[in-house]
């Protein structure tokens, strides 16, 4: 918190000069060795091809985003409610949480064309379906592990007090959760884009960025394509910005641990 | 009419482990017991036994005269453990109005408490801070300040200071002394230093271990108020010979980290 | 930040009786959920449900006819539906293997460097954590395109291809876990080193690297997933036939006709998923037999 601007600076300063040099280092290999358009277009085409087709970008961006919030939203929230009730019922966790640790190693993105063909294809709620289960299973996972990570003298204190459950929930066990919940949320903010977006490979409306992305790619039209997939990381890392942003505001008592946790 | 009031208790844990068998003790107002003895002894059980966080196999424990759920229930003790068990994402206040909170008191009431408290334990300048800034006898001394806050006749201690260095010990004896003469309280306190328990308490009930009984109880006759002196006073080594002694004779001694 | 969901089995040493009262629990939810299906299906189809989607035989085929597709012939003269996903898994399989390889071994090292140098770090790092954020499959018909090209200087077959992009899935996990499992060593435990006067290679060999493994093993999980799903997901642009991402595709076509195929496909393909993860915690236990539960 006391950090001078000097040692912030020092901070983001390699990073920024990371992001320099790697675009020039690729627009000036695109230009010295003549690589064919095709292979992988330079930065200043792609930038070109971008700004000539901004407001469409843009629209197909929000069409996606949207998508992906209202699963990620659907399935949070469906994910923290059942763990709340597994996670008060011991029986009801055994037998649950091995089927939820199966789920998260299957490839659930598998399953869009399901989804596609449950939903109309051309609606965004057949892409919300396939976000909100990917999103559901971290969540679910990771709120159980949160509530019953609470520590045994925590919880011989709230008796101490004869306190109910649900103070003891409210006052205990949701604090305690709530990095952990945090956590399983950055995920699925990035599974929801990458199930929407795939989602829509497998049939979605031209309104939409997977279907423009799988589109340009196979018409080879790659200075567009690339354009695509830029807006698809602005909207990606800005939805992760967005719950790591939220993440520190509901866990700002927590002391701040450097990204590589050193 | 005793604070604390324990008959004929036995605790036996599912296995069959026998942790207490016969206890009887008896507890008066405004007394400082210690309960030690070698690991494994029942001494924190005991302690548990009469807050109600554990419930005893045989016998009965009463406090202020009530069962010892009533007791809980009332709010009739405060009790402090090893680790400082403090909630992370509330603030030093808050934590020392977590119980004032729990009992429906005003925000008025409330804050002019805790600063009461704090000034107790020396910790005005933290109220704001959160508790893993702080050192661990300062995390400590917010974790006494809750207990206190609502003033409970009964203080449980089960080894406060068992996690700290000598010196930050020595000075939070004295600390605690301080404040339980200014509480007035009666306090019940687990631990396993000789030396402690000699400093501290108006009694010590020394136990045994397998299964977990009192062996002896030796009455501290140190004059109060105590300080540094009184550690280097020959009544000091003579009670701690005792203690020692007793301990001696119900089984090995631990050596305190 | 770069935090991924850390995924451990179940505690070990549970007794024998424990596991057989587990094994049936475990089968009473299974028999739950087919019921719920089944239920909720019959429930749907009697009353008309349209919301949240319409109920049908199409939508929600029988669980037993899932299961039958698979011994019976898409085509009259073709083989059974299972030998042909089988057939199609291992393609998968092949491609996941190779690219998951390739994910953690490049993960490794770039985790293992990063985590020699604080500079490397600051102007690394928030590209191997923005990378993540990142809807990598987004760019999965680029790389399987742009590696298939046969103009292209790094031509390689189609399958390579996908594993390539397999591995970049796989990559991202590994890199971090590594970095943080590296760094995770305990000063105590490296001064002791030093006062043995053990050079670095022989810390990073006899202290660093264990104390990184449970970490390692945790991210390989994930990875083991993410493998399988870049292969999926990358056979799909190319429209190459020979796997389970090109069956799904085929039969995502006729599902109005035959859902029950597409069904039993996503069957073996979670198969798959699991098959791989499960190997993964298999070597898990192997390698970590001796470490105590509290790692990582």
């Amino acid at each position: 918190m006391t950090a001078s601007i000097g040692r912030r600076s020092a901070e983001w300063l390699p990073a920024l000069g990371v992001l320099v040099a790697m675009i020039g280092l690729w627009e000036g290999l695109v230009k010295a060795l003549h690589v064919k358009r095709f292979l992988l277009p330079a930065p200043d085409a792609i930038w070109r091809a971008f700004a000539s087709n901004q407001s469409l970008l843009w629209r197909a961006g929000w069409w996606t985003f949207q998508e992906a919030f209202g699963g990620f939203a659907i399935g949070c929230i469906a994910g923290i409610l059942l763990a709340v009730v597994v996670a008060r019922f011991d029986l009801l966790g055994h037998a649950l949480m091995p089927y939820a640790i199966a789920a998260n190693a299957v490839p659930i993105v598998a399953f869009a064309p399901i989804t596609n063909a449950w939903f109309n294809p051309l609606d965004k709620s057949s892409k919300m379906a396939i976000a909100a289960v990917l999103c559901f299973f971290p969540v679910f996972v990771n709120v159980v592990r949160g509530l019953r990570s609470v520590k045994p003298q925590q919880l011989e204190l709230m008796r101490s007090y004869a306190v109910g459950e649900l103070t003891v929930f409210r006052l205990v066990r949701v604090p305690t959760a709530l990095p952990y919940l945090f956590t399983a949320l950055r995920v699925a903010s990035v599974l929801a884009m990458i199930g929407a977006i795939v989602g829509e490979y497998y049939g979605g409306s031209l309104d939409s960025l997977g279907a423009n992305i799988e589109q340009d790619a196979s018409l080879f039209q790659f200075e567009r394509a690339w354009a695509e997939i830029v807006i698809a990381c602005i909207f990606g890392i800005g939805f992760y910005l967005a719950v790591a942003a939220a993440e520190r505001f509901a866990t700002r008592w927590q002391p701040r641990i450097e990204t590589s946790g050193s | 009419m005793s604070v604390v009031e324990i008959q004929g208790v036995s605790k036996e844990f599912k296995g069959g482990t026998v942790a207490l068998q016969d206890i009887d003790l008896q507890i008066e107002q405004g007394e400082f017991v210690s309960l030690i003895g070698p690991s494994g002894c029942g001494k924190s059980t005991l302690l548990r036994v009469i807050g109600d966080l554990i419930e005893p196999s045989r016998g009965a424990v009463t406090v202020n005269g009530k069962s010892a759920r009533q007791a809980r229930q009332d709010h009739d003790y405060g009790i402090v453990f090893q680790d400082a068990v403090l909630y992370n994402w509330r603030t030093v206040a808050k934590n020392v109005a977590l119980p004032l909170e729990l009992a429906g008191w005003s925000r008025e009431r409330r804050q002019a408490r805790v600063e009461e408290m704090l000034d107790l334990v020396e910790l005005r300048g933290f109220a704001d801070h959160h508790p893993w800034q702080l050192s661990g006898g300062m995390q400590q001394r917010v974790s006494i300040a809750r207990a206190l806050s609502f003033d409970p006749a009964l203080l449980l201690m089960d080894e406060p200071f068992g996690a700290l260095d000598e010196m930050t010990r020595e000075r939070m004896n004295a600390e605690l002394l301080r404040i339980w003469e200014a509480s007035k309280s009666t306090v019940v306190f687990v631990t396993h230093s000789i030396a402690e328990a000699v400093f501290l308490s108006t009694r010590i009930v020394v136990m045994s271990v397998r299964p977990g009984r009192i062996s002896k109880v030796i009455p501290v006759d140190l004059a109060q108020p105590r300080g540094t002196a009184t550690r280097e006073e020959p009544r000091f080594f003579e009670l701690a010979t005792e203690v020692r002694e007793a301990l001696h004779l119900g089984g090995h001694v631990e050596v305190p980290a | 930040m770069a935090s991924v969901a850390v995924e451990r089995p179940a505690e070990r040493g549970v007794g024998v009786k424990r596991v057989g009262s587990r094994g049936v629990l475990l089968l009473v939810v299974l028999g739950v959920l087919w019921g719920v299906w089944e239920g909720f299906r019959a429930i749907g189809i009697h009353y008309g449900l349209t919301r949240p989607f319409t109920v049908d035989a199409t939508s929600m085929p029988h669980i037993h006819d899932m299961f039958k597709a698979l011994f019976e012939r898409p085509n009259a003269e073709g083989p059974l539906l299972i030998v042909t996903l089988l057939e199609a898994a291992a393609f998968t399989a092949k491609e996941a293997a190779l690219g998951f390889a390739m994910g953690s071994v490049g993960g490794f090292a770039i985790g293992a460097l990063l985590a020699h140098s604080r500079m490397l770090q600051r102007g690394f790092l928030p590209y191997v954590v923005a990378s993540q954020t990142v809807p990598i499959l987004a760019i999965a018909p680029m790389v399987v395109i742009w590696f298939t090209n046969p103009n292209s200087t790094f031509h390689v077959t189609a399958w390579v291809a996908v594993a390539i992009l397999a591995s970049y899935l796989t990559f991202f996990p590994v890199a971090i876990a590594t970095l943080r499992g590296l760094q995770a060593t305990d000063h105590r435990a490296v001064e002791l080193m030093r006062s043995y006067a053990a050079n670095r290679w022989t810390v990073l060999w006899k202290l660093r690297f264990p104390t990184a493994l449970p970490y390692l093993f945790s991210a390989l999980k994930i990875s083991a997933t993410a493998s399988i799903v870049g292969a999926i997901i990358g056979e799909s642009p190319t429209s190459i036939a020979g796997g389970l991402g090109g069956a799904i595709l085929n039969f995502a076509q006729f599902y109005s006709f035959q859902p029950q195929n597409l069904w039993a496909t996503n069957i073996v393909a979670a198969a798959l998923g699991i098959a791989f993860f499960l190997v993964v915690v298999g070597a898990e236990r192997l390698v970590l037999r001796h470490a105590p539960e509290n790692v990582a």
